[in-house]
């Protein structure tokens, strides 16, 4: 009866205070018509997951510039996991080094951005994330 | 197998799947309410709304603090939180962003907060607000607080879903003939001034009361559609009525001040509402216009599998070439025949 919506967590775990890209990608998402929960600054990685929970998401969107990415994306994927959303896909935006991109690869994160990412492409990987996954197991 | 048995014995996840089920019209999801159905009925719902801006997610945020406050773990009440937010009508996107003032709620189990987003409803809530209550309801939270879409003056639905409708107001948004107008101010159970600690709260609360004492008290029977809920009453119940007027509080959220007063005085309404049968009288009010927009939705869905699309169309066209009018257009419609 109603068309499939797409839900998406935007948060900013740890510590630092800049919340505009955050805000650029949540505005993106609205305007290509997924529904996105914008939760600030300041994230724990507890709060995160319990967001992601309540809200049922389909995809988590990140945003960390403070570097802290290596201590705090390993545990996002545990607490998901251990409240079982293995499903639910995790994209990051921010300061990320080259070289921690295939380490965070490797625990899951479906995705990692840096400064100057087109929000098309952005757009275009949280849908395919999303609904390829979707006909995936329809199939 | 449905999430119903699942969400009986607690299962957060599971709640948080059918209320997703139950906001996409999946059948999974109605069969699992119809489960849970007579389960709810227990909770205290609490509306909050005024316009934007007006701080109805802090007043929020700090009702459930206050409620999760008790130390006596046996009373203390489980709070379900639903917040709507406006859908865009030209994407259908929709930024939820209740969840920024109510961080202090992180990290409690006996808190569920979930966001919705409006759908294209008109009315301040979501056409699944009521289904996702009931599921939260039947998962056990005591008090449920239903927060609307920053709203004007006719987003008015919450009065016809809560018990108790919280209205804010806040210092500097209107004079008193904003104050004497029909709509959101009158479905006011309880009237807020919130921000207190700004200028001008004193002609806020003055156009409020002055409003409220020029009116003529009368008990709340919902003027809809369609004539409201009779239901048998005795002449007993009908002498014993007593008209609640609505109390004026000031509070600061953001400082948490007032918001004892206010719980107090949401905790009066209920009481007066069980003591006058205004309960029940709203729950048949609730369940009404709950039944009448499902029973809406799907005659229109059944009528539209039915009719041609291709009709529907060349029909909508002759319309707008002013060949006949949306009456003519509706009366042929309905036969099943072309115009």
């Amino acid at each position: 009866m109603s068309e499939r919506k797409i839900r998406v967590l935007v948060a900013k775990p740890g510590l630092d205070g800049h919340d505009r890209g955050a805000k650029v990608i949540a505005r993106a998402l609205r305007d290509a018509g997924m529904e996105v929960i914008y939760t600030g600054l300041r994230q724990t990685p507890e709060m995160i997951a319990e967001s992601a929970l309540q809200e049922d998401v389909d995809v988590v969107g990140l945003s960390i510039l403070s570097g802290a990415h290596m201590a705090l994306m390993p545990r996002i994927f545990e607490l998901l996991q251990s409240n079982g959303q293995d499903d639910v896909k995790v994209f990051v935006g921010g300061i990320i080094p080259d070289e921690d991109v295939p380490r965070l690869m490797e625990i899951g994160v479906a995705g990692v951005y840096g400064p100057g990412t087109l929000t098309e492409r952005v757009i275009q990987d949280v849908r395919q994330s999303v609904l390829g996954a979707a006909e995936n197991s329809a199939a | 197998m449905t999430l119903a048995a699942p969400i009986i014995e607690g299962n957060r996840l599971a709640l948080a799947r059918l209320l997703t089920q139950i906001e996409n019209g999946i059948p999974d999801g109605q069969a699992a309410l119809s489960e849970l159905f007579p389960r709810t009925g227990r909770a205290h719902l609490i509306g909050v709304t005024g316009a934007p801006g007006t701080g109805k997610s802090t007043l929020v945020n700090q009702l459930a603090r206050f409620y999760r406050r008790e130390e006596d773990e046996s009373t203390r009440k489980r709070v379900g939180i639903v917040a709507v937010d406006p859908s865009s009508p030209f994407t259908g996107g929709a930024i939820l962003g209740d969840r920024v003032r109510m961080q202090d709620l992180a990290g409690d189990p006996g808190v569920f907060i979930r966001s919705m987003a409006s759908r294209g409803s008109l009315g301040g809530l979501a056409s699944a607000t009521a289904g996702i209550v009931e599921a939260l309801d039947a998962a056990g939270y005591d008090v449920i607080l239903i927060e609307t879409v920053g709203a004007g003056q006719a987003e008015v639905d919450i009065a016809r879903l809560a018990h108790t409708t919280i209205v804010i107001e806040a210092p500097g948004l209107g004079d008193d003939i904003q104050a004497i107008k029909a709509g959101i101010l009158e479905i006011a159970d309880l009237l807020v001034v919130n921000k207190a600690d700004r200028p001008g709260v004193d002609a806020t609360e003055r156009a409020l009361r002055s409003s409220l004492q020029l009116g003529h008290p009368v008990e709340r029977v919902f003027r809809h559609h369609r004539p409201a809920a009779a239901e048998p009453e005795s002449e007993t119940t009908r002498a014993e009525r007593k008209i609640w007027s609505p109390p004026i509080l000031r509070v600061t959220a953001t400082e948490g001040i007032g918001i004892q007063a206010l719980a107090e005085s949401v905790q009066q309404h209920r009481q007066f509402l069980e003591e006058t049968g205004g309960w029940q009288r709203r729950e048949r009010v609730r369940l009404q216009s709950e039944l009448d927009g499902m029973l809406q939705a799907a005659l229109v869905a059944r009528w539209h599998a039915q009719v041609q699309d291709q009709l529907y169309q060349q029909t909508l066209s002759k319309i707008v070439s002013r060949e006949i009018s949306p009456w003519q257009a509706v009366k042929a419609l309905l036969n099943g025949g072309a115009v």
